[in-house]
């Protein structure tokens, strides 16, 4: 079949099947709706899993709870990071791809046998890594640092996972062949595939880099192999760890476009900017992984500083970026919304009470102000000796993956349901709430794991008294509450991630459907009939409120630079 | 919008509206300026981490250690080896080398220095990789097994401090843990 069809590029032929989406007038092909169902699915799956561990991991770090004994708190630790970072964020990720390629040029998917066959190892793949971890003996961490060895599974299972990914990357790169073959779209890709295209080719690299190192280590686990070096591991490892981070980002960035689009009606201030900043993500930030390995020895300072920054920090900057056209994006839309009365009537009057907007707005806000901000200290050379593997690191890290990526890409389910499952979004009311008691949750969680990283508590550490330890550290009261009021976002974020599974599992399996005619959304799109006024052109938009959100999220950012280098200034000298 | 091809065909000829164009500039300086104010700390700051490190051996490693230990090793008036909880407490001469090595689950060994005076120490592992976080000072390195880190610390408060382990080594991780006291 799949050389059939490889055969009728160029014959638009009638062997697929198409719908029109009454909401949006998009074409929409059978396959890749299925594709895109089953890769959602996946994720929200994989997403209960690991959201479950990671509340079990957040109550065995409240030290009043410490709920888990020891050996199930790292097994479940290391099931967490799996889980999330790796199988609810890619399966995600693939079913955007195909989103952002089939759905949004109109295509039908390339060749779905293949792509339902890289599914199949994804499954396959992560079903393994689960089993690997729950056995209890590869409690190695998500990094699974050498000379520490999992179980030959666990490696395995990442590499067929890894695999099956690959699989649906080509496949994204082989339905924009479609797409343009047969003329679906006009002129160039849409911005939110353009983000895509940027998000698949760093995944690209991303899994060559898994390859490299996770081939070897898997055949030392074997015993085919004497050894794996340790500095090596750690350089080859975060070309993946790292990178697959900034799939992420070019994801969830997409992913805001997508969202300011189809709620408020945005359209990219300059398509040019964007599409450059977008651009530098490829060009500066896959190999960016030297910031973890600032506190290695055995790599010179002169490799360190290069490497953190590419001389001027440029995938900073192109997320700063994005910071601004994003919102400016809202504004300007909003305004021809008819929303102009002071600075922020179009902030104050924007449909809040969509959970996809809001979702969109909160993880845009958090992404910048603590994943961004704390991530570029992190990525200082001399700064980074300050938390290097303290608490903190999870910290940061949880404001960039959790309150960034993992809450645009619930924003977007709310979006996905309809158009693709074509099932309206149940108990309206409750869905309202979920992005804010999830925010709350993710933010909490951020922040709190930063301040007791401040004070030197240690990341994957099971007890900070360290009861039988022969010479235990006191920690400060002050760390105790912090892991405490961490744990307690933990809760809150639990309990929006429960609502959002039960929410979605309930409108797929319950929603109303809405391939009924005179069908309507409980949250609906913009409707673009409904711009009142033609604000400004590119050339002459006013944007006072994004003006004022980027100063303040910049002031911010040059205190919170210069604290850390004042408190690094009095500690102890070391060179 | 963002879901639908740029109206502009030529959207690559659009000019950059000012906002964009000044923000765009701003980010470029900070970048900029956050790059070359790294460089500039290794000439006006007094934190920053030496990289000078060796490949050396476990159980060189270990026999450099040992000889360390019991050559500076501190006595009580009975000529007893002082210890603190089981750990022997070893205080090097002003200015020398000071070996510490990590182990399941221990900083080893304890260490005495004194306030306003540099040492250079040595630090690695003898098993899995680990993380040497000095508490409450909040420096942390990485630990590797085979490599010798040798940098030069300088207490500037006297006190009790521990020394953490902030890398995963195991099931006893959350109990390693290390000693340095540093008297005026």
């Amino acid at each position: 079949m799949t050389a059939i069809e490889i055969g009728h590029i160029g014959t638009s032929g009638a062997q697929y099947q198409y719908r029109t989406c009454k909401f949006t007038g998009r074409r929409v092909e059978r396959s890749a709706e299925l594709l895109i169902r089953a890769n959602a699915v996946a994720a929200v799956v994989f997403l209960a899993v690991g959201g479950l561990f990671g509340l079990l991991v957040a109550l065995t770090r409240w030290p009043a709870v410490q709920l888990l004994p020891a050996d199930w708190f790292y097994l479940v630790l290391t099931g967490h990071g799996a889980n999330v970072l790796l199988f609810w964020i890619i399966f995600f990720e693939i079913a955007l791809l195909y989103f952002a390629s089939a759905v949004i040029l109109g295509s039908r998917i390339a060749t779905p046998k293949f792509a339902w066959l890289g599914f199949l190892l994804m499954i396959v793949g992560a079903v393994m890594a689960n089993y690997a971890v729950l056995k209890g003996d590869s409690t190695v961490m998500f990094t699974s640092y050498p000379p520490m060895l999992a179980e030959h599974w666990f490696y395995l299972s990442l590499i067929l996972f890894a695999v099956g990914a690959l699989i649906g990357v080509i496949v994204f790169f082989a339905t924009l062949v479609v797409a343009k073959a047969e003329n679906t779209y006009n002129g160039s890709v849409p911005l939110v595939t353009f983000g895509a295209i940027t998000a698949a080719i760093i995944a690209v690299f991303t899994l060559a880099s898994g390859a490299i190192i996770l081939v070897p280590t898997w055949l030392w686990s074997l015993g085919l192999i004497s050894g794996i070096d340790t500095l090596m591991y750690k350089i080859v490892w975060w070309g993946m760890g790292h990178s697959s981070q900034q799939i992420n980002v070019a994801a969830h960035i997409s992913i805001w476009y997508a969202i300011a689009a189809m709620t408020v009606g945005a359209k990219p201030l300059s398509e040019k900017v964007s599409r450059f900043a977008f651009l530098m993500y490829i060009l500066f930030l896959q190999l960016a992984s030297a910031h973890h390995l600032l506190a290695e020895p055995g790599l010179s300072s002169a490799w360190k500083i290069v490497n953190t920054s590419y001389m001027m920090y440029l995938a900073v900057m192109a997320s700063m970026i994005h910071g601004l056209t994003v919102p400016g994006a809202v504004e300007a839309a909003q305004r021809r919304n008819g929303y102009t009365r002071g600075w922020f009537e179009w902030l104050t009057k924007a449909p809040w009470g969509n959970p996809a907007f809001s979702g969109m707005f909160m993880s845009l806000v958090m992404f910048g102000f603590i994943g961004g901000i704390t991530g570029v200290i992190l990525g200082t050379e001399q700064l980074n000796v300050l938390m290097h593997n303290t608490i903190y690191v999870p910290g940061h890290f949880h404001g960039t993956v959790v309150a960034g990526t993992t809450l645009a890409f619930m924003a977007m389910t709310y979006i996905v349901v309809p158009l693709i499952f074509q099932r309206d979004i149940i108990l309206p009311g409750l869905a309202k709430w979920q992005p804010y008691i999830f925010g709350l949750g993710a933010g909490g969680i951020s922040l709190f794991m930063m301040g007791a990283g401040t004070l030197g508590v240690p990341r994957r550490h099971w007890d900070i008294a360290m009861t039988d330890a022969a010479n235990a550290y006191e920690f400060s009261p002050a760390a105790y509450l912090m892991m405490g009021l961490n744990g307690i976002s933990a809760i809150f974020a639990a309990t929006g991630g429960l609502l959002f599974v039960l929410l979605i599992v309930g409108s797929v399996l319950f929603g109303r459907r809405l391939d009924v005619p005179g069908a309507k959304l409980n949250f609906p799109l913009h409707d673009d009939s409904k711009v009142v006024s033609q604000y400004g052109s590119e050339a002459t938009f006013k944007l006072p409120g994004t003006v004022t959100l980027v100063t303040i999220f910049f002031l911010t950012f040059i205190l919170y630079y210069f604290v850390n280098w004042k408190y690094l200034s009095e500690i102890w000298q070391f060179n | 919008m963002a879901i639908n091809a740029p109206t502009n065909r030529l959207w690559w000829k659009e000019p950059i509206h000012s906002i964009e164009l000044g923000w765009i500039i701003i980010a470029f300086l900070w970048g900029l300026f956050m790059f070359f104010f790294m460089i500039a700390w290794h000439f006006i700051g007094d934190q920053n981490l030496s990289t000078e490190t060796y490949r050396i051996t476990t159980d060189q490693f270990q026999e450099k250690v040992e000889a360390f230990a019991d050559e500076y090793a501190v006595k009580d008036a009975n000529g007893e080896a002082v210890e603190i909880n089981g750990t022997p407490l070893v205080a090097p001469p002003v200015g020398g080398d000071v070996y510490i090595l990590g182990r399941l689950w221990e900083w080893w060994p304890a260490i005495e220095l004194k306030k306003g005076q540099s040492y250079r120490f040595h630090i690695s592992s003898v098993d899995w990789q680990h993380g040497f976080s000095l508490q409450p000072v909040n420096i942390n390195l990485s630990v590797h097994p085979g490599l010798e880190h040798v940098l030069t610390l300088t207490p500037t408060k006297a006190g009790e401090y521990g020394i953490v382990c902030n890398e995963f080594c195991g099931i006893g991780h959350h109990t390693m843990s290390g000693v340095i006291r540093v008297v005026e």
